[in-house]
């Protein structure tokens, strides 16, 4: 197609069109325009800019360098594919972390949101002094997770440690906290729980404060106890924000760092692996042997197995809170059915 | 001001800052680059080389070059940053690196100016030979080394019916296996541990031999060394029984050792400050001018100069002058790091230093002796820290009793055949 042809005018023909004065834009107007088109991008664009510089880029830099053999120092690497993603699912090292990984979770998450829960109840009764312990909750997470970790190592040594003192002055043996993966990983899920528990109370126990009074009054005039009505009014109404606590307890429980980094003074892990997590593999390879290739491999492995556990959890919890955002009584497919036996049922009258 | 007026400025605003911030961005990565004027010059440490800020001065004294330095707190932060920077900038004009990370840098060798040719001979001859790269050159300047004697407690000796003189304990252990004879004895005798830790003594054996788990030409030979199957067997058999502990550095040892619990230490002249401030209620301690099998070296830096530095003939002055003999006696009385040039060692504050916490010893005497007797330099390749740090766990293993003694050196095997 040339461009000297005509072109083809798609519009009808208006009525006025042949007495319209030529269009003269001034340079303002033209601004103005594009002001009006593009400013919008501009103000929204920081955001991307950010994200594209500090989100986008080293994920997408990961994925190049797990491909690679790559010499952090030169700057320089060698493509060799899926080789790295292979010797790491061939590590039995990995496999110990994973199952740590998953373990220390477990034993973090679990306890931790039965307790912010109980915890968020008793805080959200009528007690004295109502401000100050809902502050206090919040003290421990706002301490630095190492100087959590010199604490509870301290109370956690084998022999000269405070807990074992106790336990032994009881008659219950000695544990040995850094010899036996278990009792290791729940040294570990005690730190974590120290620090999240009051974070966790703390938002369940603003979900609390927006349930409808109403329900309790009505539940007390029928007779319902105070645990009646904890299981009947209040965690059910807790559910959309329980989900949102267990996703976020998820991620950061697959992410877990610097409890088990700071369990020991080597932070490798344990001598035979006890409580090395998938986190602290990955910095051990990447700045203990500075093999950058086998720990962006890693890193993405890692990506996945979260994305993974994420869309689990999202089947899940949306099975069970199907009935939350509906707002009606019947199903879908039950709604139509009565539609249906309406529509018959008028039929017949009509004939 | 109208409303078309209005909408221009927040374009020019928008554009200004969405600019700032990806100009804010990119100029983060830059960190902090090393000083912009002829006559300043960075100089980075960890823990404590003993260089104050008094010695510094001297050196401004003397040049008209003034020096701004840098602490990492530890070694492994100092090891961090020096890796992330190596081969692109940031990296301070003259930086220490610990012997434990040397073996790495070294891989990089053609990265660090070389030492001038007139400086060499300065240090003792192993300690230039571990910083000598294939093409012959050297390309760091050695500070301090860690020659071990053995630290004793003179209390517990006595009490155990062990000779407390120094110069009779020092007879007590010619050979690793007399060392152990006096160690299952005192255990048997007080039931008591008689060393601190059963890493230390691996630490004590592996840094005997010439050849550990990596050839000079780049052969791996960890698991089919000889010598490193003896010395593991001879760990697990001999020392762990007479060992408090798996390792060292942990809450519990550190306890043990402020409560005075085991006898004896492998210590260089680094230890005697740790020793010193954990336990500083026990007054038995003393040390001994003996290391079984003669001598080895545990710890100890060097001084590099990074090739792309902005100053690199400053920087070379400042590094020379620092490991000169008489500024490292100076840097000995500060902090206690042990200088590895022959020359400082005839100096009189080295040989007449005594330690009045271990019950007034020739500590500065000792280590010359010490550092005297070491004959072998072990070869330390790039991942000599990878297997060692392995087989001191295989070791904790068998300690804890995980695994037994078979199993878990194959465990060991198999770990190396990954990395």
């Amino acid at each position: 197609m040339t461009t000297t042809q005509p072109r083809p005018t798609t519009r009808a023909p208006r009525p006025d069109d042949g007495i319209r004065q030529p269009r003269v834009i001034s340079f303002s107007q033209k601004l103005s325009k594009w002001d009006l088109r593009f400013s919008p991008y501009l103000y929204i664009s920081p955001f991307f800019i950010m994200f594209a510089i500090v989100g986008l880029f080293p994920i997408a830099y990961t994925a190049v360098i797990s491909f690679m053999d790559w010499d952090l120092i030169r700057n320089e690497g060698e493509f060799i594919g899926f080789d790295q993603y292979i010797w790491i699912l061939s590590q039995p090292h990995f496999w110990t972390a994973l199952r740590n990984t998953f373990s220390i979770f477990l034993l973090s998450s679990v306890p931790q949101l039965v307790l912010a829960i109980f915890i968020a109840a008793v805080l959200d009764r009528n007690i004295r002094a109502k401000t100050f312990w809902r502050m206090a909750v919040l003290v421990p997470y706002v301490v630095a997770p190492i100087a959590v970790g010199l604490i509870f190592n301290a109370m956690f040594a084998d022999q000269s440690g405070f807990i074992n003192g106790i336990l032994q002055s009881i008659g219950i043996g000695a544990i040995p906290w850094h010899v036996e993966p278990f009792w290791s990983h729940v040294a570990i899920a005690t730190m974590v729980n120290y620090r999240w528990m009051g974070y966790n109370t703390l938002i369940l126990l603003a979900a609390m404060q927006a349930v409808n009074r109403d329900f309790y009054e009505a539940a007390t005039v029928d007779g319902a106890g105070p645990i009646r009505q904890f299981f009947s009014i209040t965690l059910p109404s807790l559910k959309p924000t329980l989900i949102f606590v267990i996703i976020t307890a998820t991620i950061g429980g697959l992410q877990i760092f610097d409890e088990p980094r700071v369990f020991d003074q080597a932070g490798r892990g344990g001598s035979a692996q006890q409580w090395l997590t998938i986190t602290l593999y990955l910095y051990d390879v990447g700045w203990g042997q500075w093999n950058f290739g086998r720990a962006a491999a890693m890193a993405w492995i890692l990506f996945i197995i979260i994305l993974l556990i994420g869309l689990l959890n999202l089947i899940i919890t949306r099975t069970l809170v199907r009935d939350e955002g509906l707002r009606r009584e019947l199903s879908k497919r039950q709604q139509r059915e009565q539609a249906k036996q309406a529509r018959r049922a008028l039929k017949e009258t009509q004939a | 001001m109208n409303s078309r007026a209005l909408r221009r400025i927040g374009l020019v605003a928008g554009v200004a800052t969405t600019s700032a911030i990806v100009l804010a961005g990119c100029s983060g990565g830059g960190g902090a680059a090393s000083g912009g004027d002829e006559n300043t010059l960075t100089l980075a440490t960890f823990n404590d080389f003993g260089y104050t800020d008094e010695l510094l001065a001297e050196f401004t004294e003397e040049t008209g070059i003034k020096v701004v330095h840098n602490k990492a707190a530890t070694s492994n932060d100092a090891r961090a940053n020096f890796f992330q920077k190596l081969g692109k900038t940031g990296l301070a004009d003259v930086e220490g690196v610990e012997v434990d990370w040397f073996p790495e840098m070294m891989q990089y060798s053609d990265l660090v100016a070389p030492v001038p040719e007139d400086l060499q001979g300065r240090w003792l001859d192993w300690k230039e030979k571990a910083a000598t790269d294939a093409e012959g050159n050297l390309v760091a300047y050695g500070t301090d080394v860690g020659p071990q004697a053995i630290c004793y407690r003179a209390d517990l000796f006595e009490a155990a019916g062990l000779p407390t003189a120094r110069e009779d304990v020092a007879a007590l252990f010619p050979t690793w296996d007399a060392f152990f004879q006096i160690g299952s004895d005192y255990v048997e005798k007080t039931g008591k541990p008689f060393i601190d830790s059963a890493n230390s003594v691996l630490q004590g054996v592996v840094n005997q031999l010439e050849i550990a788990y990596e050839e000079p030409d780049g052969t791996v030979v960890a698991t089919e060394n000889p010598d490193i199957r003896a010395a593991y067997d001879t760990v697990v058999d001999k020392a762990i029984p007479i060992a408090a502990f798996p390792g060292q550095w942990t809450d519990d040892w550190y306890a043990s050792m402020a409560s005075g619990e085991f006898a004896a230490m492998l210590c260089p002249p680094w230890m005697h400050g740790i020793i010193e401030g954990e336990a500083p209620d026990i007054d038995g301690w003393d040390v001994a001018n003996a290391f079984p099998e003669g001598g080895g070296n545990w710890g100890g830096s060097y001084l590099v100069v990074p090739a792309n530095g902005k100053n690199v003939e400053n920087a070379q002055k400042l590094a020379d002058w620092l490991t000169s003999p008489e500024t490292q006696i100076k840097a000995f009385n500060n902090a206690g790091t042990f200088p590895s040039q022959p020359e400082a060692q005839s100096s009189a504050d080295l040989t007449g230093f005594v330690s009045p916490y271990f019950n007034d010893a020739p500590t500065g005497e000792i280590g010359i002796d010490r550092a005297n007797a070491i004959t072998v330099t072990t070869f330390k390749g790039p991942k000599y820290f990878q297997y060692h740090d392995a087989l001191g766990n295989a070791i904790t293993r068998v300690f804890d009793g995980i695994e037994d003694k078979e199993t878990s050196w194959n465990t060991w095997v198999n770990e190396v055949g990954s990395f």
